[in-house]
């Protein structure tokens, strides 16, 4: 299981950073250093070959790079917009406009959060109606002043409690889905975590859909959907591997566009180099994108969904 | 003036028609029984298994290996699942399938539920050529299928149609909860977008009978994207004008209500219908606490602002129409609903 190797690569990652405090500690430690991060690398070349239930571990890793990381590293100007203007601000759904390689973009996603506090505060990444109100009053404005939306799916679903479906849950859901079928601006969504159910396609109906190698993209959490089928929500690892929610697998069904390699041993052993790839595939896929007319770029989108 | 082979044509279609209506009526009994499918692509393995039930059931009568219509008899009596009483069949039959003693709503069949609100003659079924297919290659999937399309006679469980209601001509889909609690499966989403597109097309009004428990978990990502799909179709006929009848039925959960069940220009639901995003159990597990009485029903609905009316089964033929007119006469925007029908 690659908990295990995960965990004991990140002990060791912790000693390193213990030995190498200051400089002097660092030169002193040089040799043990050396052997630890030996060691490191070895434990992580065992991830090269990974299962369907080790991405789903991957892609829930709580220091997998979030949307805040992603804005902070590919983004500039970033300034944020909240509350849906109907009822109330939902902190799961992050976002606002920003500068993408100077050109104003709108960027949108879940926010799951690091710490207990803020994964409370961000309800786990899970939005309520008002979480999708609020993307839909940021795309409607970027479709108005034609900017690029670029959405960041990382979310175990919508929330299920009393009060979203009081204020009508699959409602909200549903005008996403509508109102995003027909934007004339483009649309990427980057699938960076785990994307599950309505809850993540609300904000990635999309002219390209790219998942980093270790995201997962499925109709429902592996959890659910044994507890559904088997009614025995402990066969969850069974079900990551029917489930065919890796990247790869969805690329094959033609539901993925581009696939965004990660380090070994998943994004968050070296997210530098994640943003660094992610970057490159992500201003490809935008450039490809703003040389369409708005009318094209509203039919590829549709012709894309149409086809699945 | 039609000629008499179209007449004869029309006759004969519509007497299919009302033998699946049937059929959807007497599933109600519990009698489980299936219908000889000649001509339904049955294979040798099915018609065989069709032939063992037969012959438990009335001494088969056999010739040339195909099993022939055994003779049915539908018990005189149905039990309702909700109070336990037992009341006569044709009493359930005036009644439209809710139980004459608690009122409680069964659940009635698609072919049986467009036989009551077309006009006599006018059903013309399209795409039943689109079945379920297993994209993922799900271990068991294909057998459930076979067992369903045994159990109901259905092939899917949707059935898209064209039909007039009081000579106003329109295009309805029915979801039927009978075959796989009316999930969304690839086919099933393919089939809800032809009827839109067709219905767009020849600027026809739209109505959908929902009842779905949500995404067709075998199907995985390919359910998921059915949302989208027919999202997207239902924006574009909204577009260009056309007018989109939702009507809710018990139970309408899960990824159809979070797409194109919620996106009718008129929402309607059938009294007691469970709505909903998240199922009630899940929602019970995650606030920890029992949800209230009611909760999630069409009524519950109606006071929170998410449905324009309930409609009794009753009167189900009668508000349809109403509006319809309404649609039609207004007549502002001409194109969404054609008057060229009801003139002639």
């Amino acid at each position: 299981m690659i908990k295990d190797i995960i965990e004991q690569a990140e002990a060791l990652e912790q000693r390193i950073h213990t030995l190498s405090l200051t400089k002097e500690e660092m030169e002193a430690n040089a040799e043990e250093i050396r052997r630890l991060d030996q060691e490191r690398t070895q434990l992580l070349a065992q991830c090269a070959d990974l299962s369907a239930a080790d991405r789903v571990y991957l892609a829930r890793h709580p220091k997998r790079p979030h949307i805040d990381d992603f804005i902070e590293h590919l983004f500039t100007d970033f300034f944020e917009q909240k509350g849906d203007h109907l009822y109330d601000e939902d902190a799961s759904i992050y976002g606002g406009i920003a500068r993408y390689k100077g050109m104003p973009v709108t960027v949108l996603g879940h926010r799951k959060g690091r710490t207990m506090e803020e994964n409370i505060r961000y309800n786990f990444g899970m939005p309520r109606p008002e979480g999708y109100r609020k993307a839909l009053r940021l795309m409607e404005q970027a479709e108005k002043f034609g900017r690029p939306i670029i959405t960041f799916v990382d979310t175990p679903g919508a929330y299920p409690g009393m009060e979203a479906e009081e204020h009508g849950q699959a409602e909200a859901i549903a005008r996403n889905l509508a109102a995003m079928s027909s934007l004339h601006v483009p649309v990427i969504a980057v699938v960076t975590g785990e994307g599950n159910s309505g809850g993540a396609l609300a904000i990635s109906v999309a002219n390209q859909i790219l998942m980093l190698e270790n995201a997962v993209y499925s109709v429902l959490s592996p959890e659910g959907f044994a507890s559904i089928l088997w009614r025995d929500a402990s066969r969850h690892e069974e079900a990551c591997e029917v489930m065919k929610l890796t990247a790869r697998d969805l690329r094959e069904a033609g539901v993925a566009d581009h696939l965004i390699p990660e380090p070994l041993g998943g994004a968050q052993t070296d997210p530098e180099r994640l943003y660094a790839s992610l970057d490159i595939v992500l201003e490809k896929s935008l450039n490809d994108l703003l040389k369409l007319s708005p009318e094209e770029v509203r039919k590829q989108r549709q012709e894309k969904y149409r086809n699945i | 003036m039609k000629s008499p082979i179209k007449k004869v044509y029309e006759l004969y279609k519509n007497r299919a028609f009302e033998k699946k209506a049937r059929e959807d009526m007497i599933g109600h009994a519990g009698v489980h029984f299936t219908w000889p499918l000649a001509g339904k692509s049955a294979g040798a393995e099915k018609a065989e298994k069709a032939e063992a039930k037969a012959d438990t059931k009335a001494e088969g009568e056999k010739s040339s290996g195909r099993s022939l219509p055994a003779v049915m008899i539908p018990s005189s009596f149905i039990t309702c699942r909700s109070c336990g009483r037992r009341a006569l069949r044709r009493r359930w039959e005036e009644n439209c399938f809710i139980c004459p003693t608690c009122g409680k709503y069964a659940p009635l069949g698609g072919y049986y539920r467009l036989k009551l609100i077309l006009d006599p003659g006018s059903f013309e079924e399209l795409d039943h050529d689109i079945t379920a297919e297993d994209p993922l290659g799900f271990p068991g999937y294909k057998e459930k299928i076979e067992k369903q399309e045994e159990k109901t006679g259905l092939s899917e469980s949707v059935i898209s149609a064209v039909g007039t209601i009081e000579g106003i001509r329109l295009v309805t889909v029915v979801l039927d909860s009978r075959f796989f609690m009316g999930s969304m499966s690839r086919a099933v989403g393919e089939k809800v977008t032809r009827a839109v597109e067709y219905a767009d097309a020849h600027h026809l009004p739209l109505l959908i009978f929902s009842a779905s428990g949500g995404a067709r978990m075998q199907e995985g990502i390919y359910s998921l994207m059915q949302m989208a799909k027919t999202s997207a179709a239902i924006e574009t006929f909204s577009e260009h004008g056309g007018l989109y009848i939702s009507f809710l039925t018990h139970p309408t959960t899960g990824g159809v209500t979070a797409s194109f069940a919620t996106l009718g220009d008129i929402t309607l639901a059938e009294p007691g219908a469970l709505i909903g995003f998240a199922g009630p159990r899940v929602i019970e597990q995650t606030i920890n606490r029992k949800l209230p009485k009611g909760f999630q029903r069409a009524e519950y609905l109606e006071n929170h602002g998410f449905v324009d009316r309930i409609v009794k089964r009753s009167e189900m033929r009668d508000v349809l129409t109403d509006i319809l007119k309404l649609h039609v006469d207004s007549g502002v925007r001409p194109g969404a609903v054609t008057t060229r029908e009801v003139n002639a």
